[in-house]
């Protein structure tokens, strides 16, 4: 489902982001990938998305190369990707079916399909009850789970989580990632990234460790050291 | 493009409109308060350049013959003068004509003209009157209509084809210089105001790149708000100019009552058949422009 084959990517002149990376994810897997600060992994997030291009080697996201991927292809590219961030990014001014009913919008779904699913969405993520909120409204936890519900309407194949914890209090943090993996069960490749080691620790899933642009270690069940 | 997607395209646009207000207040009174110029100078221009030309017609090369030149041979010269492509028209006057008209001029009908009689003496006054085109043409004619056959002498008021073909000529230029600097202040603002707008919903844009939106999809309600507010640009001024332009007009010939008569302003509906279309087109011009090259580099995400 992702494959990075010996991709780098400098900025300028210095030490590259990201060195010479291999990664190669299956489909349905969860991966955790960790490191500290400068470490790549938000090179590697923004790679992913198409936002930049690598400086060398190849990468394949979904089916689709992405090394000389023409501009107006990007758009139809990303919709095959769900993505959350740490600031969780919604619409200060609409509530909170109108923040996930944007995501379908957005890619020119019919109303009548919008009304069917934005609610269904909803209820996957346990805020069916809180629709019409704004966001200002909500707790942190909540407010990502409007950002997981908006990643999710589309149905992508890949979920990309940047620091989905960052802003939460442990016990709301265990709850996203517990909402992460149900996502996964039902067969979405989920891709995260963070500093949590406690959660990290506890899931045992795939985690990848990057330092200073490489990557380090890459175990099944591993652990955060 | 489905319909929902479009009527979602339009209701953000106008939403945009609301939410910045104070933007687009800003760019409504830019782009109006530069349509509104460009009409005033327009109609300044075309104003001078008709009057020139009315008065340029009324200002005539005098053709006068030598001695003993026949009649037929007056028609000939008067033929050649009539067939230059730089004459309106000419205007033949023999001379008992002259003589009529030199008496009622200045004797007014008093009998101390009947002492010539039938002994006319301007005898050898029969002549043509040669209306141009444009003034500026004047010596020219002059000097070619002087190297014709029996011509006696030509006259010509140098002065006035010279002082108004070149006042003509300087009120076109300032006013071209003057309009062309509007119309490049007025994008470079519109687009500025826009971007403005746009800078603040930066994170919006963002988003929407990230969940996969075209390019087009983003641009749309942007660009439709620049349009709009081309249109709401262009309407107030043109509004404005279309009363503006009767009582400036109504108010210049009463506070100068010697210009009636002499001087002729062309009607409002006149102006505006040329005005009209400009203004629009400039105001949505301006706006699809201004915000089409605003939203440019914020797509690059």
């Amino acid at each position: 489902m992702i494959d990075l084959v010996n991709v780098s990517k400098s900025y300028g002149k210095g030490l590259p982001a990201l060195n010479r990376a291999n990664i190669h994810i299956d489909k349905g897997e969860f991966v955790f990938i960790v490191g500290s600060s400068g470490s790549g992994k938000s090179t590697l997030i923004k790679l992913l998305l198409k936002e930049l291009d690598a400086t060398s080697g190849e990468i394949t996201v979904a089916g689709e190369r992405l090394e000389g991927m023409k501009h107006r292809r990007v758009a139809k590219f990303r919709r095959k990707l769900g993505v959350v961030f740490q600031d969780f990014r919604l619409l200060r001014d609409r509530n909170v079916y109108e923040n996930v009913a944007f995501a379908q919008r957005v890619i020119g779904r019919p109303s009548r399909v919008i009304r069917k699913r934005v609610p269904d969405v909803l209820q996957e993520v346990g805020l069916a009850s809180k629709y019409k909120s704004l966001p200002d409204e909500l707790s942190g936890g909540e407010q990502q789970r409007v950002a997981l519900a908006r990643a999710m309407v589309n149905r992508p194949d890949i979920l990309l989580a940047d620091e989905p914890t960052g802003n939460l209090d442990p016990k709301t943090s265990i709850e996203i990632m517990n909402l992460l993996d149900e996502i996964n069960q039902r067969g979405t490749t989920v891709l995260v990234v963070t500093h949590n080691k406690e959660i990290v620790n506890a899931m045992k899933k795939r985690v990848i460790t990057m330092h200073e642009g490489s990557i380090i270690s890459d175990e099944r069940e591993g652990a955060y050291l | 493009m489905r319909p929902s997607t479009f009527f979602y395209i339009m209701k953000q646009g106008f939403k945009n409109i609301k939410r910045n207000w104070m933007f687009s207040l800003a760019s409504i009174i830019t782009m109006a308060a530069c349509i509104f110029l460009v009409g005033i100078f327009y109609s300044i221009v075309t104003n001078v350049d008709h009057i020139a030309h009315s008065v340029e017609s009324e200002v005539p090369i005098t053709v006068f013959f030598q001695e003993g030149t026949t009649s037929e041979q007056m028609q000939e010269v008067g033929t050649q003068i009539a067939a230059l492509p730089q004459v309106d028209h000419i205007e033949f006057e023999s001379a008992e004509e002259a003589w009529e008209k030199f008496k009622e001029q200045y004797f007014q009908g008093s009998d101390a003209a009947e002492g010539f009689k039938d002994d006319n003496p301007l005898v050898n006054s029969s002549n043509y009157r040669v209306y141009l085109n444009e003034i500026e043409m004047q010596t020219e004619v002059a000097n070619y209509i002087q190297g014709l056959n029996s011509v006696r002498e030509v006259n010509q008021s140098e002065e006035a084809a010279h002082t108004l073909g070149s006042l003509n000529k300087l009120v076109s230029y300032v006013s071209i210089a003057v309009i062309a600097m509007l119309l490049v202040i007025s994008i470079f603002l519109i687009s500025n105001t826009i971007s403005v707008g746009i800078s603040v919903r930066k994170e919006e844009i963002a988003i929407m790149k990230y969940i996969g939106a075209t390019d087009r999809f983003v641009r749309s309600p942007f660009v439709l708000e620049g349009i709009i507010l081309g249109i709401i640009g262009a309407a107030i001024p043109l509004t404005g100019l279309y009363f503006a332009y009767s009582s400036a007009v109504q108010f210049i010939l009463e506070k100068f009552n010697v210009l009636t008569g002499v001087v002729a302003f062309i009607d409002v509906k006149e102006i505006f058949q040329v005005v009209l279309p400009i203004g629009l087109a400039l105001g949505i011009g301006i706006g699809f422009l201004g915000s089409f090259w605003s939203t440019r580099k914020h797509l690059k995400v």
